[in-house]
């Protein structure tokens, strides 16, 4: 059977050349020895030239962190983390200053440019052809949890909008950061929130003023760049009244055999009126076909809708990642508010995910709306874990939720453990999951339309996704597509 | 599971059967043990619990007065956790067994009843026999006493029984059942369970059911009385074609707290399990609903379906419900559906504008919304009897 040969064949190479984006980049780091200790959050601190406070409230983080336990209730299975076996800073070592982009490291630019992240201006406006309309998006390119790129600034700045790295975020506006930091995941949260208070290296920090539209799509790439350095990555979005932004983020890693810790948080903060969007491709390093390697994400993402008619919505594309451990929630204060969530989770070979979200309302008439949807292939397992709460003063509160799992192979399994807590009689939740399996019926439509199984699998999972897709920025929607092929590649046949 | 401080149980539990071990290990669980999130058990932690005086023949007829009980079929009572010879008479087709309850572990509820039980119902159907309809009527009656029977139901291939389960009494009491049910191939059985227990009560009813091929466990129960219960159902459907059904409604007022928890584990290819719960509070009652559905590697070809609805008809009810699909196999067709609110103003001014009074209106939506769950009782009669027995 030629046909079935070549398929295997195909799948071979697929597999073997599967992360495309595994690549090291050789750059001059300056990384502080292993292991976490007091002098560690120290040494952090005065690396990035902290002031007293910023020591203070790393301290604190630090110290609840040493009473806390890791979590174990996620439907997940790892060997134990030595959290004394990893480096807790690693920083490219730059020349003061590089405020052009010449002075930045060619083999940076480089591997940007193999990234395919537009750092240009020329590239950003080529970056969406035809979309006339479309403007450009600024990058605030995180290498190795330190921003060493930062395009736009000005533009933004004409705007009244500050984006920048949070490590100059807490130099030069010390008093937003002291405002905002630590309201919405506060130290001591959780035990991955509290280790990432302690050590976070950088992020992105960003401010909407009051009644600004921002005049571009923010964006911050991601990348892991080091062997052994943790990734801890802080980002604060603060949103004044009416003010409305949109933020990307995408992750790309290098192929490695250890297993690398990444524990970020993310706050928002969206006052009256204002909104938020938040996306995320995560395409980290799922670690190979047995499972060896791969990133460990543990990651703490909350808005907080605090204004009247206030907006969050968070959309996420997850096929990265060995493990993620990952809600991103909306508290829901503001009178009206919106919180929604809308997520892909792709896992294959033997990822393993526990996502979700929590909406919390507080107020009335606040709304939120949830749409998961998981897809699990190989030997992998995914779960959907979510909370609604209505709390007494929700009045008139709604939610909808809809969970979809879609089982690729009978190694994997696909889970939905959602937790529905209503305390006002007014408030109105409702919630419907399926699970399934691919739909013979559509494979064989394909099929008999000369699509190759490869394709029609791609096909079929693209439409289950279509709503959460269709969430994405554009930019993003179509890396995001690709993305999903490529993550169940050697799933079928 | 975390150690907790419960002195005066564990005391009890140690001087009452010498096997204060077995509780000691677990401890009572507190609400960071997963399973009892939404339903803390400080309310049994610290009373001197005593082991149950017989009830006499009299008090009992007292009580069972007071309940709406078939007319037909054979009746079999327990008073404070011993069998009522005089009141008691199995159907003919059943054979007394002798035959040990067998151990569920993990289960706080079986854990309690095991070092503590006291023997209950031992019975086996025949081969191809239709045993008709037993009502087994659990009685309580005192102060800080707890009663916690251990019952075996064996159903050989092919025999079939309906079993109508009845819990109630006076006082303030344990009320912990046990019921190990072991369902042959082709066999059904048919379990509509009542708790009208005392409204200071507790009780916390455990039932495991292992179904083989073909056979079928259909069980509806009502959750109504205690201050607070938990019934929790634990389905293994172990072989090809094996079906569940773990219906019931909940009707919680006061400051009371109703919890109907089940796990059906799908563990062989082709079953198929159902589960319709609706719950109804008022006051400031506490709803809570926690129904997994677990699909084993091998359970190909399974159909699970679950739908759980809250009514909250005042401002201080709450629910707590918690559907959880968990499934290793792919080729699988498994959804659960969740809704909570209050009724439907529309629906209610429908009804006003025909002229029918606010109270009957409202009546008359509580009633439909559990309708649907009530219909899944095949047994007229039997639907019939819970009904009259919700209204009295």
């Amino acid at each position: 059977m030629p046909a079935v040969t070549e398929t295997r064949e195909t799948v071979e190479k697929l597999a073997k050349s599967s992360y495309e984006w595994g690549f090291e980049t050789d750059i001059e780091m300056d990384i502080a020895p292993k292991g976490l200790n007091e002098e560690t959050v120290r040494l952090i601190s005065e690396r990035k030239g902290e002031p007293q406070w910023m020591l203070d409230w790393r301290l604190k983080a630090f110290r609840a962190w040493l009473e806390m336990e890791e979590p174990t209730w996620a439907h997940i299975h790892h060997p134990p983390i030595d959290y004394q076996d990893a480096h807790y800073f690693a920083q490219p070592k730059k020349k003061p200053g590089p405020k052009s982009l010449d002075e930045v490291d060619p083999e940076l630019l480089k591997t940007y440019a193999k990234l395919g992240i537009p750092l240009h201006e020329q590239a950003l406006l080529a970056g969406v052809e035809g979309a006339e309309e479309r403007l450009p998006v600024a990058v605030d390119a995180v290498f190795d949890s330190v921003s060493v790129a930062t395009t736009f600034r000005k533009t933004l700045a004409e705007a009244g909008v500050i984006f920048c790295p949070i490590s100059d975020a807490i130099r030069e506006h010390p008093e937003l950061v002291q405002k905002y930091l630590g309201t919405v995941v506060p130290v001591a949260d959780n035990f991955f929130a509290a280790l990432n208070s302690a050590v976070f290296t950088d992020g992105s920090f960003v401010y909407i003023p009051e009644g600004v539209r921002c005049p571009m799509e923010l964006s911050t790439y991601f990348r892991i760049n080091a062997r052994n350095t943790g990734q801890f990555e802080r980002t604060l979005i603060i949103a004044e009244d009416r003010a409305t932004v949109s933020y990307l983020e995408g992750c790309t890693a290098p192929q490695r055999d250890e297993n690398q810790l990444h524990a970020a948080v993310v706050e928002l903060v969206a006052m009256e009126d204002a909104s938020i969007k938040y996306s995320t491709v995560q395409n980290w390093y799922p670690g190979d076909d047995e499972g060896r390697g791969g990133i460990y994400n543990f990651v703490t993402k909350r808005g907080i809708c605090r204004g009247a008619r206030s907006k969050i919505s968070w959309t996420q594309v997850e096929t990265g990642s060995a493990i993620t451990w990952k809600y991103p929630s909306c508290v829901l204060a503001g009178e009206g508010s919106v919180g929604e969530f809308y997520s892909v989770a792709v896992t294959n070979n033997h990822q393993q995910a526990d996502t979700g979200t929590k909406m919390i309302h507080l107020a009335p008439n606040t709304r939120s709306t949830i749409i998961a949807k998981t897809i699990s292939a190989g030997h992998s397992d995914s779960t959907y874990r979510g909370l609604v709460r209505m709390q007494p003063k929700a009045r008139n509160a709604r939610n909808f939720t809809q969970c979809d799992s879609l089982l690729i192979g009978d190694q994997c399994g696909a889970h939905t453990v959602p937790y529905i807590e209503s305390r006002n009689m007014t408030a109105r939740v409702e919630h419907e999951a399926t699970t399934s399996k691919i739909s013979e019926d559509q494979l064989f439509y394909c099929r008999s339309r000369g699509l190759s199984e490869e394709d029609a699998v791609g096909l079929i999972v693209n439409g289950f996704c279509r709503e959460v897709l269709k969430e994405l920025p554009m930019e993003f929607a179509v890396e995001a597509q690709k993305l999903l092929q490529i993550s169940l590649e050697g799933s079928v046949g | 599971m975390t150690q907790n401080a419960a002195p005066a149980l564990e005391a009890f539990v140690a001087r009452a059967a010498g096997q204060g071990a077995a509780l000691a290990e677990t401890g009572l669980p507190t609400r960071r043990v997963e399973a009892w999130r939404y339903t803390p058990l400080r309310s049994i932690a610290d009373t001197a619990w005593q082991k149950a005086m017989p009830l006499p023949t009299e008090a009992a007829t007292a009580l069972l007065d007071r309940l709406v009980l078939p007319e037909t079929g054979a009746r079999v009572v327990y008073g404070n956790g011993q069998l009522l010879d005089a009141l008691s008479a199995l159907p003919e087709a059943v054979r007394q067994a002798s035959e040990n309850v067998s151990p569920l572990k993990g289960v706080f509820s079986a854990t309690l009843n095991t070092a503590l039980g006291e023997r209950g119902l031992d019975i086996r159907v025949p081969a191809g026999t239709d045993a008709g309809l037993l009502t087994l009527v659990s009685l309580s009656d005192g102060q800080d006493i707890s009663t916690h029977l251990q019952h075996r139901i064996v159903l050989e291939d092919g025999a079939s029984l309906t079993l109508y389960d009845v819990s109630a009494g006076e006082g303030r009491y344990i009320a912990n059942p046990r019921f190990d049910i072991v369902v042959g191939k082709g066999a059904t059985l048919r379990h509509v369970k009542v708790q009208r227990e005392s409204l200071t009560a507790t009780h916390l009813a455990v039932v495991s059911a292992d179904v083989a091929e073909k056979g079928e466990y259909d069980s509806f129960t009502l959750n109504q009385g205690s201050s607070l219960a938990r019934h929790e159902a634990v389905v293994t459907l172990g072989a090809p074609h094996a079906m569940a059904h773990v219906n019931g409604v909940q009707i919680v007022d006061g400051q009371r707290l109703n919890d109907l928890t089940s796990m059906i584990h799908h563990a062989a290819p082709d079953g198929s399990s159902r589960q319709t719960v609706k719950t109804v509070l008022s006051d400031a009652g506490q709803g809570v609903f926690q129904g997994k559905i677990l699909v084993d590697r091998v359970a190909q070809k399974t159909d699970g379906y679950q739908m759980n609805q809250a009514l909250l008809l005042s401002e201080k009810a709450q629910i707590n419900s918690k559907p959880e699909l968990e499934i290793y196999a792919d080729d699988v067709k498994c959804s659960h559906g969740a809704t909570v609110g209050a009724l439907d103003d529309e629906q209610l001014f429908y009804l006003r504008s025909r002229g029918i009074a606010e109270a009957d209106a409202r009546d008359m939506l509580v009633r439909a919304f559990l309708i649907d769950a009530l219909d899944l009782v095949s047994d007229e009669g039997l639907r019939d009897l819970l009904l009259r027995s919700m209204t009295s």
